[in-house]
């Protein structure tokens, strides 16, 4: 019983790796080709980078059940603290980044000391923040644009791992991901519990190592791993281990999930709701660092907006804005899904306000698809 | 003879592998109170639903007659045309709108768009009249209003639309003695007035005193029914159930051991400096049932809450736990002190509804699961699964969401979240809510065995059978104060006694 539960929810995860295959195949049909190249993927997936960096802090507030409008302006704000650091000051490359992170942090201690502390909605502490931090930029930058950045940065934004060790990276990430299962499948056999048939396991296992040689494959076809796609990476394994294993994790889901009831279970709903804003304006602090780098410069309106971009990913992963629901990997599917768009229309000429507009619409539709299924779940 | 309102004929519902209705053929005469009884999952629901157009024509199989005429309702306004209102359990009022805007809701009286806020005024003063209102005001905001008369609002709003039979599921399950005597009251004043009722409830007591005709319905068939005077309680459950319930309330067989918990002279004020409770005095044994009767209002939950460290107001007085003064002021510190609170909100406080049963069973401890940075999942699918089998709580898996339980299971899925770490005192606010006979059989024989495992239980109840029923010593409550005290091993107090002190009768005497 508990497996055929389990059956279903895979289904759900692998749904929306259907329609982003989907919308691949039709890009690739639509382009003649050119949208499938190592190139184009490669790109792709570093342009996916910086929404997916965004959605993977706005799931967990949007899981908790609220929302940060403040994102766009952190990244910009960030941004320009790191260039002002590298530019104006010549500091230490790591010791920019180190203290901008650290601001950051402090951004999001903000929102979540009023949203926790003083019980203002997040979505009126959040939309201040857009303007204060924002404003904050224009203020210490006196609106100009600084640049160009040091080498460092360089690297980050637009660097590529050598192939020897996009191999070697392979190799770990293969070995990892087949000693979890193999250790998850002998815990539950220790425990008597029902597993897989051993066929269908090894089946498992070898399609999700081919899957990561594939890839791995074809971003060296090009230039390698970008430097930002391997940091995205380890911020994606690292937020799904906290929310899937860790009691932290399990806490978000349930304030989220209805914060009186938290409350009498004995969680501490301030203390959490205030880290879980300070994640978020730490990996919108990365991005904005890493939206810099791509750039090379920092201006005053960079990440106008990304906010909603981390929103609509988040939610076309599956997110639900009453809380509760959510998942990191797909809050980041979400943002190559909105990437994938982009880059297709790109490829294909089409203008600016229909890559908008159609945009738009998927967005709509992936909700409404999204509640139908689940509708018919309940029901 | 009277006349047939409402008849259907072999309504067949089903859902996705569930036959939830099963050739219901039933007869409602017209000004009569029908009662339609029935367990959790009984299909009264679903038999509403089909009565009032919730499920569109086509979707079910069989006829529905009004007066003779076979109707086909796509939608609940064609019911609303033909006079069929229903009043749902949870009620659907706009807390912020006031008592005319919720009676004339989707109903306005206007002409071009334009609202007639005088007539409709009017129209809803005549109303509250009727319904013995007179204190309310048209213009009162429905969320100042207590949930009784709420609920008599919910039932104005029904009546505007000249329906010719109400449907009322569950009416009670929020209401305090009095408020549920003067909606009896109102239901035989309407019954006079030529409309008919269908009654659907789980208290036996108001479906004997208020119903002419009595339906049961299990497992989605029709059972039986008779008039009320050819009924007894003791048959109709049997007919609920299909076995004969003997003994509701399960006899005890220990002793109470040593005081645990000692309340002080505990006073309690809200933000207003407004009192709430004063000087609450009283002990709990170990391996003891406590009941605590009061009516809504009396501060039974602000105890509670407190003694669970979940009290935002001001208080006084001291609690000790096993002898020693006990300075809590969070359900964690409440929760490692071995102090559990089953709240009476089920919805608001106490299930988790995106979350598994697994998931809403271990929230409060997952520490104990805890193994380096992470949660043992495999410990804890163990641990869930031992309550869930040990409580018998009905769930496909230890993964269905607990939405998707039925009310009884929901409840237990919370008593079990209190017991993996078995507490010294256990606080249950209600704890038999809105939850059917069976499961609340279950419920009553899961305290007893945690009794005598020398647990202390605290019992709040609106429901006096079951405080008579269960409890080993009995406090009644009015306004704030500790009224009586009665000691109950033998089960032998009455039920006027209790309500004598609990309407503040005779405080002194």
């Amino acid at each position: 019983m508990a497996e055929k539960r389990k059956i279903e929810f895979d289904l759900r995860t692998y749904m929306m790796i259907i329609a982003l295959v989907s919308i691949w195949i039709i890009f690739t049909i639509t382009t003649g080709g050119s949208f499938l190249t190592p190139r184009n993927i490669s790109n792709l997936f570093r342009q996916s980078v910086f929404t997916s960096m965004l959605a993977i802090g706005m799931v967990l507030v949007i899981i908790m059940g609220h929302i940060d409008l403040s994102v766009g302006s952190i990244v910009g704000l960030a941004g320009g603290i790191v260039a002002i650091f590298d530019v104006w000051q010549g500091m230490n490359p790591l010791l920019s980044i180190g203290i901008t992170l650290l601001l950051g942090l402090i951004m999001g201690l903000w929102n979540g000391w009023w949203t926790a502390y003083r019980n203002v909605p997040s979505f009126i502490v959040t939309l201040g923040g857009l303007l204060i931090f924002r404003g904050i930029l224009v203020g210490i930058t006196r609106g100009t644009t600084i640049g160009p950045m040091g080498d460092l940065f360089y690297y980050l934004g637009k660097g590529y791992l050598s192939k020897e060790f996009g191999i070697i990276f392979a190799i770990i990430a293969a070995v990892i991901i087949i000693f979890i299962q193999w250790n998850g499948r002998r815990n539950k056999l220790k425990y008597n519990f029902e597993v897989l048939p051993l066929k269908l396991e090894i089946i498992r296992i070898i399609a999700s190592v081919a899957l990561l040689i594939i890839f791995i494959l074809v971003l060296n076809a090009y230039r390698g791993i970008p430097v930002p796609l391997l940091v995205l990476t380890v911020f994606l394994a690292l937020f799904s281990f906290i929310t899937n294993k860790t009691i932290f994790g399990r806490h978000i889901y349930a304030i989220g999930g209805n914060t009186d009831a938290a409350r009498l279970s004995g969680i501490n709903i301030k203390q959490i709701t205030l880290f879980v804003f300070m994640i978020n304006g730490l990996m919108a602090s990365l991005g904005g660092i890493f939206l810099t780098s791509r750039l090379n410069a920092a201006s005053v309106a960079a990440g106008d907006g990304a906010e909603l971009d981390a929103i609509a990913a988040c939610v076309i992963g599956g997110a639900s804005l009453a809380g509760g629901i959510g998942r990191v990997g797909g809050a980041v599917v979400g943002a190559i899904v909105m990437s994938s768009l982009d880059n297709g229309m790109s490829l294909m000429n089409v203008e600016n306000f229909w890559q908008s507009i159609i945009k738009g619409l998927i967005l709509i539709l992936a909700v409404w698809i999204d509640m139908t299924t689940k509708n018919k779940e309940l029901s | 003879m009277p006349d047939i309102l409402l008849e259907t004929k072999n309504i067949i519902k089903d859902f996705p592998g569930v036959r939830a209705l099963d050739n219901i053929s039933l007869k409602i005469m017209s000004n009569q109170i029908h009662a339609l009884c029935g367990e959790n999952g009984a299909g009264k629901s679903t038999l509403i639903k089909v009565l009032s157009g919730v499920y569109p024509a086509g979707s079910y199989q069989g006829q529905i007659l009004i007066e003779g005429q076979e109707v086909n309702f796509e939608n609940i306004h064609q019911a609303e045309a033909n006079g069929i209102a229903v009043i749902h359990q949870e009620l659907t009022l706009f807390k912020d709108l006031n008592v005319a805007e919720n009676i004339f809701m989707g109903n306005e009286i206007a002409r071009a768009g334009y609202i007639n806020w005088n007539q409709m005024y009017a129209e809803t003063q005549k109303w509250l009249t009727k319904l013995k209102l007179e204190d309310v005001k048209p213009t009162t905001r429905v969320g100042d209003l207590g949930v009784g008369k709420q609920q008599l609002i919910e039932i104005a709003k029904a009546l505007v639309k000249n329906s010719r039979l109400l449907i009322l599921d569950e009416p009670t399950a929020s209401l305090t003695d009095n408020e549920v005597e003067l909606l009896m009251d109102i239901l035989r004043d309407l019954k006079n007035d030529g409309v008919t009722c269908i009654y659907i409830s789980h208290k036996l007591n108001e479906v004997f005193e208020i119903a002419d005709y009595i339906s049961v319905l299990r497992d989605g068939e029709y059972i039986g029914g008779d008039n009320k005077s050819s009924l007894d309680e003791r048959e109709i459950v049997k007919m609920m159930v299909g076995r004969s319930i003997e003994n509701m309330y399960p006899q005890k067989n220990n002793q109470a051991g040593k005081e645990i918990l000692k309340v002080d002279g505990l006073t309690l004020s809200n933000w207003d400096n407004k009192e709430i409770v004063e000087n609450i005095n009283f002990t709990l044994h170990q391996g003891e049932i406590l009941g605590i009767f009061g009516l809504i209002g009396a501060g039974r939950t602000e105890i509670a809450n407190t003694l669970f460290g979940y009290w935002p107001g001001q208080k006084s007085g001291n609690v000790y736990l096993n002898g020693n003064e006990l300075n809590i002021d969070s359900p964690r510190e409440a929760l490692n002190n071995g102090i559990a609170l089953v709240s009476e909100d089920r919805k608001r406080f106490g299930i988790m509804p995106p979350m598994s049963v697994k998931e809403n069973i271990t929230i409060s401890f997952l520490k104990r699961f805890k193994q380096m940075l992470v949660i043992d999942q495999n410990q804890e699918i163990i641990q869930a699964s031992e309550l869930v089998n040990q409580l018998r709580i009905k769930t496909a898996s230890l993964n269905t969401k607990i939405v998707n339980l039925s009310g009884g299971n929901q409840q237990k899925v919370i008593l079990a979240k209190n017991l993996l770490e078995t507490p010294a005192v256990l606080i249950l606010d209600e704890p038999t809510r809105g939850i059917d006979v069976g499961a609340k059989q279950e419920i009553y024989g899961l305290m007893k065995n945690f009794a005598e495992n020398s647990m202390g239980i605290i019992m709040i109840s609106s429901e006096l059978p079951e405080v008579l029923g269960m409890s080993d010593r009995i406090l009644v409550m009015h306004e704030g104060k500790i009224t009586k005290e009665f000691a109950n091993q033998n089960k032998n107090v009455s039920q006027e006694e209790i309500m004598v002190y609990a309407t503040g009768g005779k405080i002194d005497g």
